[in-house]
């Protein structure tokens, strides 16, 4: 007789595609995985604790730490979280920067996101390098604005912490039309390539009802087909006042994962350059007291590069928050990995983890 | 009594002129190759050791052969020692029948094509002996893939070297080269479909993108080496950039017309040849994508190999034809 034996494998913390520190508990038969679980929690830093022992002027720091890809957008799920429980108004001009800052940022993350999964596809590092060099343009951007160039700390409650220096403006309108070019010269060397769509398309395929039931949501959502965007149906700040698109995916496999990403690069493109023409003059900079005492409860949510990020504040008339809940989209978006992959083998299981774009910062927060 | 040891004396004379020439060959190809990708990627590559830093091989090397020897707990040792020679050891054993010039040849065997392409498929023995003496799951997939792959693809390879020993009518290597005399191979249709074939299964036989499924950095961390470090591992970097050059030097000498050219040295041509192959293999290698596992060996089964078969079906009847 055969002996028959199932091989366990341990797919991280430390492993060159597990994006950060995500632990894997594979069991294969060969190289097919019959079971996958993801083991979390090598990154906690108690984030929402540490919420409750800071005003949110002091917190903000640490939502950077969150979805580290995309720090502006978790800026601005606070900022407007507080400003809606405060009943705090908005300059217009603080408004369309922050619409500027966060598609920017959405643009940032995308870039990471298609080329961090080109590189899980074995394409290695010339898609990620293309990719970092336009990155790095809007970084410099953010350096610009606001100092930094990861966590950058840049909206406060009520606008935001400067106004654009003399220039940057410029430095906006030179980078989309330069992003526009560089994204074909991007998809020349991906999208159509037929090894790329042989490994990504009907790989990983995720339903709209399964996607719905685990609460995946943002790009990975509307890949699987449903047209769902906080942006367009819940708008927040003016998004209501720009005309761009949802892009969506037919079959909600990798590949449409990632087209809708670069898709979604191309409307924030679009948006960025009508925000831009649109800035309204006024002061942005956020004219109210630094001290909050928030009474009662609530819930916001914004259109994260990653899906809805949440942020839920409870208040007792302190100036620390009773309890603050993160509902972080790359934690749903990463439950939902064990029932994509049983059945494929190792390759595609690093595909479609690569698709579903995680970030370990708001998952272990 | 020196006349008698002279022949022995210059055999072993090319000997050391190949050997040396493998090291500092290896060396090159794995500085080109980071300049090349870094070209690709719009970096610099390594700018430091050296102008443009082509002494970075030589300072890695010497890194290498300093740093400690660690075995992993629970590798089986014989294995595990011997696996580096297994693979190192071979692709040194071909370079007995590379045509570099029409002289310039170490013993020009009248079984030449064949011995390179059986000596070089000793290779997967020791990348077996590797995965499996590793104590590693990872490096035990690298090395179950890995033989998978190269045992496929010899298949192609040798089918798409038949052709050109059909046409040549002689298993010698300079035997091959001479025929070529009038037409470099590859300019015969036939011909240039094994070319194709050559190319793209000796891609797959040193595991390079888009088949470098052994040793795929995103899955298996490094695949059937993770565990080797230091003198060790650099075995196996210098086995994987001389067989590099061998697949190269096959192919100019199989279908590009070896040393042949217009004017001499016959050797430049020969190297001219070769790394522009190596040239053409590095550039894929930074530009495409891997492909999976089971999609790369339906490619050899179902793809590869039959249109490898109508091809020497195809030349064996043009044959018959021209008599």
């Amino acid at each position: 007789m055969m002996e028959y034996e199932e091989l366990i494998i341990n797919m991280g913390p430390q492993h060159p595609s597990t994006h950060g520190v995500l632990y894997l508990e594979l069991k294969l038969d060969g190289e097919v995985v019959l079971d996958c679980r993801p083991n979390i929690g090598y990154l906690h830093r108690s984030i929402e604790k540490i919420a409750e022992n800071r005003s949110f002027v002091q917190f903000m720091p640490f939502t950077d730490r969150l979805d580290y890809l995309a720090s502006m957008n978790n800026n601005l799920g606070l900022c407007l979280t507080v400003e809606k429980l405060m009943n705090i108004a908005v300059s217009p001009r603080a408004q369309y920067l922050r619409v500027i800052i966060a598609e920017l940022n959405r643009i940032a993350s995308h870039l990471f996101a298609v080329s961090t999964f080109a590189q899980d596809l074995g394409a290695f590092a010339t898609p990620l390098f293309y990719a970092l060099r336009d990155r790095e343009k809007i970084i410099q951007i953010f350096d610009h604005i606001c100092g930094q160039r990861l966590t950058y700390n840049y909206m406060r409650v009520g606008g935001v912490s400067g106004d654009l220096p003399a220039g940057v403006d410029a430095l906006i309108k030179e980078y989309i039309p330069y992003q526009r070019k560089m994204l074909d010269e991007f998809e020349t060397l991906l999208t159509g390539n037929v090894i790329f769509c042989a490994r990504s398309k009907n790989i990983g395929v995720l339903s709209k009802e399964t996607a719905i039931k685990y609460g995946v949501t943002g790009p990975n959502l509307r890949a699987s087909g449903y047209k769902w965007d906080l942006r367009k149906d819940e708008p927040y700040l003016v998004y209501d006042k720009f005309d761009f698109d949802i892009p969506t995916g037919e079959n909600g496999d990798s590949w449409d994962r990632y087209i809708v990403r670069i898709r979604e690069i191309r409307e924030s493109l679009k948006i960025i350059e009508q925000a831009l023409g649109g800035l309204p003059e006024g002061d942005p900079v956020a004219k109210v007291n630094k001290v909050f005492r928030p009474n009662g409860e609530t819930y916001m949510c914004t259109e994260n590069p990653r899906g809805e990020l949440g942020f839920y504040i409870v208040g007792d008339g302190n100036i620390f928050p009773y309890r603050l809940k993160i509902r972080a989209p790359s934690f749903s978006n990463l439950s939902v990995l064990s029932a994509m992959v049983k059945g494929l083998n190792i390759s595609d299981t690093v595909c479609a983890l690569g698709s579903l774009d995680i970030v370990m910062g708001e998952i272990d927060r | 009594m020196i006349a008698h040891y002279l022949p022995y004396l210059k055999l072993l004379l090319k000997g050391v002129c190949v050997l040396s020439f493998i090291a500092v060959s290896a060396m090159f190809l794995i500085w080109l190759e980071r300049k090349v990708s870094a070209k690709v990627q719009n970096r610099l590559g390594p700018m430091i050791t050296g102008p443009h830093g082509s002494l970075q091989s030589i300072a890695d090397t010497v890194k290498l052969l300093l740093k400690e020897n660690i075995v992993p707990s629970g590798a089986d040792r014989l294995t595990w020692w011997l696996a580096p020679f297994f693979v190192t050891v071979p692709p040194v054993t071909a370079f007995l029948c590379m045509p570099f010039g029409p002289t310039f040849i170490v013993r020009d065997l009248n079984v030449g094509i064949l011995f390179i392409c059986s000596i070089t498929s000793i290779c997967v023995l020791g990348i077996f002996m590797a995965g499996w003496g590793s104590n590693n799951k990872y490096s035990l997939l690298g090395g179950m893939r890995s033989a998978a792959q190269i045992i496929s693809y010899e298949v192609p390879l040798l089918l798409s070297a038949l052709v050109v020993i059909m046409e040549a009518g002689t298993l010698s290597m300079q035997g091959i080269v001479h025929a070529q005399e009038p037409c470099w191979f590859f300019l015969k249709p036939n011909l240039f479909v094994a070319f194709v074939i050559y190319l793209i299964s000796a891609t797959a036989e040193v595991n390079r993108v888009p088949f470098d499924i052994p040793e795929a950095e995103s899955e298996l961390v490094a695949g059937y080496h993770t565990e080797y470090s230091g003198m060790k591992f650099a075995m196996f970097f210098v086995a994987e950039y001389t067989n590099l050059f061998i697949i190269s030097a096959v192919a100019a000498s199989l279908f590009l017309g070896g040393w042949l050219g217009p004017i001499r040295p016959s050797a430049g041509w020969f190297l001219l040849k070769a790394y522009v192959v190596i040239a053409f293999l590095m550039w894929i290698r930074w530009t495409l994508p891997r492909v999976r596992m089971d999609q790369m060996m339906s490619f050899a089964w179902k793809v590869l190999t039959p249109v490898a078969l109508l091809n020497v079906l195809v030349t064996g009847w043009l044959l018959v034809a021209k008599g």
